[in-house]
């Protein structure tokens, strides 16, 4: 499966580690690497050594506001490149993202609408989101479904239709709210990660890793689903039941990163096929887990950019979309649209 | 000889139009059964029948003494091998990883290709000769490297019964017969069943131990190729004057060249 690209999979497998602990020393308080790997190995074994005056100044910026902020962004990139692939598969086209089932439209709206009325109650946004991206998928399944199938060109309008119907809805909510609420919403939705905390992280990451490790033991199935429904029955594989599995656990996966940091985009379409392109294969036995780590050192380096660029903070949507838009135009033009045609 | 599959009063049916009329065929261990017939005739809908990716309306389909219908998909695909026409599919996969998907139906749901399996891909595109290009995108083959190919993929399911729907469909000259020779020689060597779909007479009587001649979604005629195919019988469901050239090797069909004077 690997032969000689063996060492290039260990490699870009393991980059996050080397750009997470490069993400620590990044910040408005610059902390050097040394200080960083000191911190941090004085918080696992006490009596590691004496550390700098500065030592607990660190400790307090690297674990209560950097660490939650750098595991959210990782995870966040796994959840987002990971459930892109896995729905490219499902889909049988290599340009589609979880955006197609409407899922973003639908948390765009549970979250603004929580924002705009129920602000006041904790954990209400999360869960709107959560629930209603949930149902824009929901609905985007049950009208492409016929006679028990979902073809793909069904759903992927279905998606669309959908999309409409709950970016219109948000358009009420924006028109009805008050200036300071809408700002805050607009806020949200342009994805960022600027008020995360171990609160954010404990509502998301323990669901992302539940779904990834699904989705990563259903890798070798994607292959076989990305051949088409009949072949793929052929082939031994109830393709209504694992479908279904797969987009219910894509959803649920970007559902709980999107509740917490918001709209966050193209991550899923450029990583996969990035992926594919330096590992020569679109065989999701290396797609899946190099997509992960490289979806995760991508959104990590771009939130990064984000709360170090400037003075205040870019929304990392911001930055995701101005990298991912242009990349998708290249690919499409690349391909001469063809892959729509399909 | 058991029969591998047995196919009884199969009728399937869409919209008013039947499909498919009280449909009844055996193919046994190691031969080849050819559905020959114009287009619609219901070839293809026989086939996927057979495969239960479609489900008639009457009639059952009995494999290795199971009922089709009654049986999980992983269940089936051991015991049925099917070789759609070739095709490019949307992903680029290599050609032994395409073989490998082959063996997906022995798999446990959460499990991935083992050594083993990939062994077992190995051999199967060293029988149809192409080990040669194991690690070539299955894109870049050419139509009769694809048709192989997809043939060792349905080998690697170590199915009992093998169905291919018009194996010789986009294939040059030299290509169809290098196919349909294969396929023979699987059947023989392996004791697999094979019924396939074509569309020329003389590859059925080459390649075949029975032939099924079908019309509007009957069966016409069965049986051994030389008894089924004949003068009268081709005129009747072609709908074309033909003339039997008798040569050493056996009778062939030919267009009489008045039909187009």
């Amino acid at each position: 499966m690997l032969g000689s690209k063996k060492g290039i999979f260990f490699l870009l497998l393991f980059l996050p580690l080397p750009v997470f602990l490069l993400s620590l020393t990044i910040g408005s308080y610059q902390i050097p690497f040394n200080e960083v790997l000191v911190t941090l190995f004085l918080s696992i074994d006490p009596n590691f050594g004496s550390g700098s005056p500065q030592t607990q100044i660190y400790k307090e910026v690297i674990f209560m506001i950097r660490l939650p902020r750098i595991i959210l962004a990782l995870f966040g990139g796994i959840a987002l490149s990971v459930s892109g692939a896995s729905l490219q598969s499902v889909f049988k086209n290599p340009l589609v993202d979880s955006y197609i089932l409407g899922l973003s439209a639908g948390a765009g709206l549970g979250a603004a609408i929580s924002i705009a009325f129920f602000p006041a109650i904790i954990g209400l946004t999360q869960l709107f989101a959560f629930s209603f991206s949930f149902m824009a998928f929901m609905l985007t399944y049950f009208v492409a479904r016929d006679r028990g199938q979902a073809s793909t060109v069904s759903l992927v309008l279905a998606g669309v239709i959908v999309t409409a119907l709950f970016s219109a809805a948000l358009s009420i909510i924006k028109f009805f709210t008050t200036p300071e609420k809408l700002s805050s919403v607009v806020y949200w939705l342009m994805g960022s990660m600027a008020v995360s905390g171990w609160t954010e992280v404990l509502q998301s990451v323990p669901l992302i890793l539940v779904t990834f490790l699904i989705i990563t033991l259903m890798r070798w199935r994607l292959n076989v689903l990305s051949m088409g429904d009949e072949e793929a029955k052929s082939l031994g594989i109830n393709v209504e039941r694992d479908r279904l599995i797969i987009l219910l656990t894509t959803t649920l996966m970007v559902s709980s990163f999107v509740s917490v940091a918001g709209i966050i985009g193209w991550v899923g379409l450029v990583i996969p096929h990035l992926v594919r392109m330096l590992m020569r294969t679109p065989d999701n036995r290396i797609v899946i887990p190099i997509s992960a780590s490289l979806g995760g050192v991508f959104l990590l380096l771009a939130d990064d950019v984000a709360r170090s660029l400037t003075s205040y903070e870019l929304p990392v949507g911001v930055i995701t979309t101005m990298i991912g838009a242009p990349f998708f135009l290249y690919l499409l033009k690349k391909r001469g649209g063809g892959s729509w045609r399909q | 000889m058991e029969a591998i599959v047995s196919v009884e009063d199969l009728s399937f049916s869409y919209g008013n139009t039947f499909k498919l009329n009280s449909i009844s065929l055996n193919v046994e261990a190691g031969t080849v059964l050819t559905l020959l017939g114009p287009n619609g005739c219901g070839k293809t809908t026989l086939l996927k029948c057979i495969n239960a990716l479609l489900k008639p309306e009457r009639g059952k389909v009995i494999i290795n003494g199971k009922n089709a219908y009654e049986l999980k998909r992983w269940e089936l695909a051991r015991l049925v091998g099917y070789v759609p026409q070739a095709h490019v599919p949307p992903f680029p996969f290599s050609t032994l990883d395409l073989v490998l998907m082959g063996r997906t139906a022995h798999l446990d749901f959460f499990q991935q290709p083992s050594k083993l399996d990939r062994q077992i891909a190995e051999r199967a595109l060293s029988m149809v000769g192409l080990s040669h290009l194991s690690h070539r995108p299955y894109d870049q083959l050419s139509g009769g490297e694809r048709q192989l190919a997809l043939i060792a993929r349905a080998i690697a399911q170590e199915p009992r019964l093998l169905l291919l729907d018009e194996p010789t469909a986009h294939l040059d000259f030299k290509n169809q017969f290098l196919v349909l020779g294969m396929v023979r020689r699987i059947a023989r060597e392996n004791g697999i069943g094979v019924v396939m779909s074509l569309h020329d007479p003389n590859q059925a009587i080459m390649f075949s131990d029975s032939v099924a001649l079908m019309k509007n979604g009957s069966l016409f005629a069965v049986g051994p190729p030389h008894s089924v195919i004949t003068r009268e019988r081709i005129e009747a469901v072609y709908e074309i004057g033909v003339r039997v050239v008798n040569h050493t090797d056996g009778s062939f069909i030919m267009p009489s060249m008045e039909n187009f004077s």
